[in-house]
């Protein structure tokens, strides 16, 4: 009869152990169920430094970069660095769950104004800071009032990238297009041409699934709202009243009519089917940026060029690309003291290390807004380089106003009716209801 | 050993009782908690009583997603049911290969909702291009029997397998009797089998009508509430109210919805189990 307790007794204390080792274990490997990395936590013979860095990271394609950096910084300081990447879209998501733990991220990322909104009460002021104090433009940090709550640290650029050994074939150059006009010349007679080009059309497919479509809801709808700002002087609104939106109808169409795939087809693109044919010599032009330099860099540097989006707005002859972040960092405000310290730390590192300034110049390939990327520390590819080209020749940048857009639900909105009218199941009104009533709703929603 | 558990009864429920608690009912009651507080994460709330659940229907798209959803129970509880119940007696006849078939039919339940999702999305599009018909995120009324198709074809062998359990277990002597007394195979599959295999009616609505309910990974990944969230449903509502606005209160307005949501699921659920319990049979 003892026996048999004490055998009963062992058998529940295991069942109760392993229970508890389950809660342990799934707390520690749980950041990376939904997530596309892994974590480098070091339990390194180092003597532990005070504070522990621990970065949500944006950007999938870069995630092994900053894997490396991170294991490296470990190496030299013995400061541990996790970093851990959400998978594509999931952002938010994560974040708000990975912020409800006790061990949050202490370094994270908003994606401009909009996003900030959300977070400000978790934002440490960086205004005292070194990081800051390398920034070469004040625009490129986010304020709230006198207090520095987010920092970008990659400048982005994008156009429309075009192939420039195909424009040849096609007897154009780049500077045969400088307006909307000629760019509609360009990309008809191309399409006109395919067959004997050997091309499937003019742009590539104008992907409207989810992991294309913010290419023309977010990034194509900037430009009718910059240029809307720009007349009325301001930089942002609670009611956007369309002024443009002719000029963003006008190069939706040439997207959808000159391109390599029935308007029809559209709903089920996705942004690999355009990067596939872009990269085959499918198409010549391709609205993206240069973020997408990995991707396409197959098809030969010499190949590579990228021209402002044209819509049909007045002076753009003077327009150049659309350059700005959405990427900014922030670091949280309920971390430790040491761990605010070691995330700053490690930031101040990240830029003016040889290290942080190689991985981030050169195996990320990010623009920074600081001043310490000098030299051999300066991004360079064909996309980076035209982008500068263009400033050079005393052409305006587009800002990325999209950082104003008053939800993603409006940007949902958006992409539904553009769909829709790419199909024909829907019209150009729908798009303009979305794009301007939806607005004012979605920003009394958002602030109300 | 009846002794022991008596004693020690503690020890053995304990450990189950504590994850239950931790995994179920502590965020069960902080849920509903939540449904009161505007919060960005959940550690950090702020009360603000009744105004999330006023905002509810601040948009119509709570209102649209529930008759859509409601429509999408209907149509596919019917016809899972109708169907699972038909293979059901088709494979308790003595037919050659019977296992086979069952194992096939039932093979689909075993593939994710997400992945069947977008299978069936590659699957339907490819289809309606050839048709040249409106690709399934462009029309509602195609995302919709998409849905229904999808689910049918997931769930009918496994409600089939139920209601294979409950025919073999109809006995033998009451077919016999029926049929020695002159009953047609239709009385007797409506006057005998049917009554007898009542409790796996039972079973079957109740999985499939909380399931078609709750049904957010098919939707998600199938029509992603496309077009312009009119294949959107209840779940999918929720979610979307949580992750695609911005502004703090959103947080809980989605939780208030998912409060208003679960009291649905539940009133639906034991209204039916009430009804079908009542034509249950003792054998």
């Amino acid at each position: 009869m003892k026996a048999k307790r004490i055998l009963a007794l062992t058998i529940a204390s295991a069942m109760a152990v392993s229970l508890l080792a389950g809660c342990g274990s799934t707390s520690s490997t749980s950041t990376g169920d939904s997530s596309t990395s892994t974590t480098t936590k070091e339990t390194s013979d180092t003597p532990a430094a005070a504070g522990e860095v621990y970065y949500l990271n944006f950007k999938p394609e870069q995630d092994k970069d900053w894997q490396a950096l991170a294991a490296t910084y470990t190496e030299q300081t013995g400061v541990p660095v996790t970093v851990v990447t959400a998978a594509q879209g999931q952002y938010e998501t994560q974040l708000m769950s990975e912020m409800a733990k006790s061990d949050a991220p202490t370094l994270f990322q908003v994606n401009g104004p909009v996003g900030l909104a959300n977070w400000k009460d978790y934002c440490y002021d960086l205004s005292g800071t070194e990081l800051y104090s390398h920034l070469t433009s004040d625009s490129f940090a986010l304020k709230d009032g006198d207090t520095v709550p987010a920092i970008a640290y990659v400048i982005e650029t994008y156009g429309i990238i075009y192939n420039k050994a195909l424009l040849q074939k096609a007897g154009y150059s780049a500077e045969d297009i400088t307006n909307f006009e000629s760019l509609k010349k360009v990309a008809d007679d191309i399409q006109a041409r395919k067959d004997e080009l050997g091309v499937k059309g003019a742009f590539t497919s104008a992907g409207m699934d989810s992991s294309s479509d913010w290419r023309f809801k977010t990034h194509l709808a900037n430009l009718p709202i910059y240029y809307e700002y720009k007349a009325d002087g301001i930089t942002s609104t609670d009611a956007i009243k369309g002024t443009y939106l002719d000029n963003y109808k006008q190069i939706f169409d040439l997207y959808i009519t000159d391109s390599t795939c029935e308007p029809t087809l559209l709903a089920s693109k996705t942004a690999n089917d355009a990067t596939a044919e872009f990269v085959n010599g499918e198409a010549v032009f391709y609205q993206n940026g240069t973020w997408e330099y990995n991707n396409i860099s197959s098809i030969g540097d010499e190949n590579l060029g990228m021209l402002p989006i044209y819509i049909g707005a007045e002076g753009e002859e003077n327009q150049g690309l659309c350059t700005g972040s959405e990427n900014y960092w922030c670091v949280n405000k309920n971390a430790s003291e040491e761990d605010i310290q070691a995330t700053i730390d490690f930031l101040t590192w990240v830029i003016t290390s040889d290290e942080g300034r190689k991985s981030m110049s050169q195996d990320m390939g990010f623009v920074t807004p600081f001043d310490t990327f000098t030299g051999e520390y300066a991004a360079s590819n064909p996309l980076l380089e035209d982008a500068d080209a263009y400033i050079a020749a005393g052409k305006t940048p587009v800002d990325w106003c999209f950082s104003t857009m008053p939800s993603e639900n409006w940007k949902n909105g958006v992409g539904s009716a553009l769909t829709a009218y790419a199909a024909g199941t829907g019209t150009w009104d729908d798009v303009v209801t979305a794009f301007v009533d939806g607005w004012a709703t979605e920003y009394q929603l958002a602030n109300g | 050993m009846q002794k022991a558990i008596k004693k020690y009864w503690p020890v053995f429920v304990l450990p189950t009782l504590a994850a239950f608690i931790i995994g179920f009912i502590w965020p069960f009651l902080w849920g509903i908690y939540l449904s009161f507080c505007q919060f960005t994460t959940v550690q950090d709330v702020t009360f603000v009583g009744l105004s999330n659940y006023a905002k509810i229907w601040i948009d119509d798209t709570f209102t649209h997603a529930f008759f859509f959803t409601a429509a999408f129970t209907v149509v596919s509880v019917v016809l899972i049911n109708a169907f699972g119940f038909g293979l059901a007696l088709l494979l308790t006849r003595k037919l050659r290969g019977t296992n086979i078939f069952r194992t096939v039919f039932f093979m689909p339940n075993l593939i994710g909702g997400i992945v069947l999702g977008y299978i069936w999305k590659t699957l339907l599009d490819g289809v309606l291009t050839l048709l040249s018909k409106p690709l399934l995120s462009l029309d509602a009324t195609y995302g919709f029997w998409g849905l229904i198709i999808l689910m049918c074809w997931q769930q009918i062998g496994y409600m089939m397998i139920i209601y294979i359990a409950g025919l073999q277990n109809v006995p033998l002597d009451l077919i016999e009797a029926a049929r020695i007394d002159g009953a047609s195979n239709g009385q007797i599959l409506f006057r005998v089998k049917i009554p007898m295999v009542m409790p796996s009616f039972t079973i079957c609505l109740f999985l499939t009508l909380t399931n078609s309910f709750k049904l957010f990974d098919q939707n998600l990944s199938l029509t992603a509430g496309e077009p312009a969230k009119a294949s959107q449903m209840l779940a999918l509502n929720i979610y979307d109210t949580f992750y695609a606005r911005s502004g703090a209160q959103w947080k809980g307005i989605g939780q208030a919805k998912a409060v208003v949501f679960f009291l649905l699921v539940v009133v639906i659920a034991l209204v039916q189990l009430r009804f079908t319990r009542s034509k249950e049979v003792q054998q």
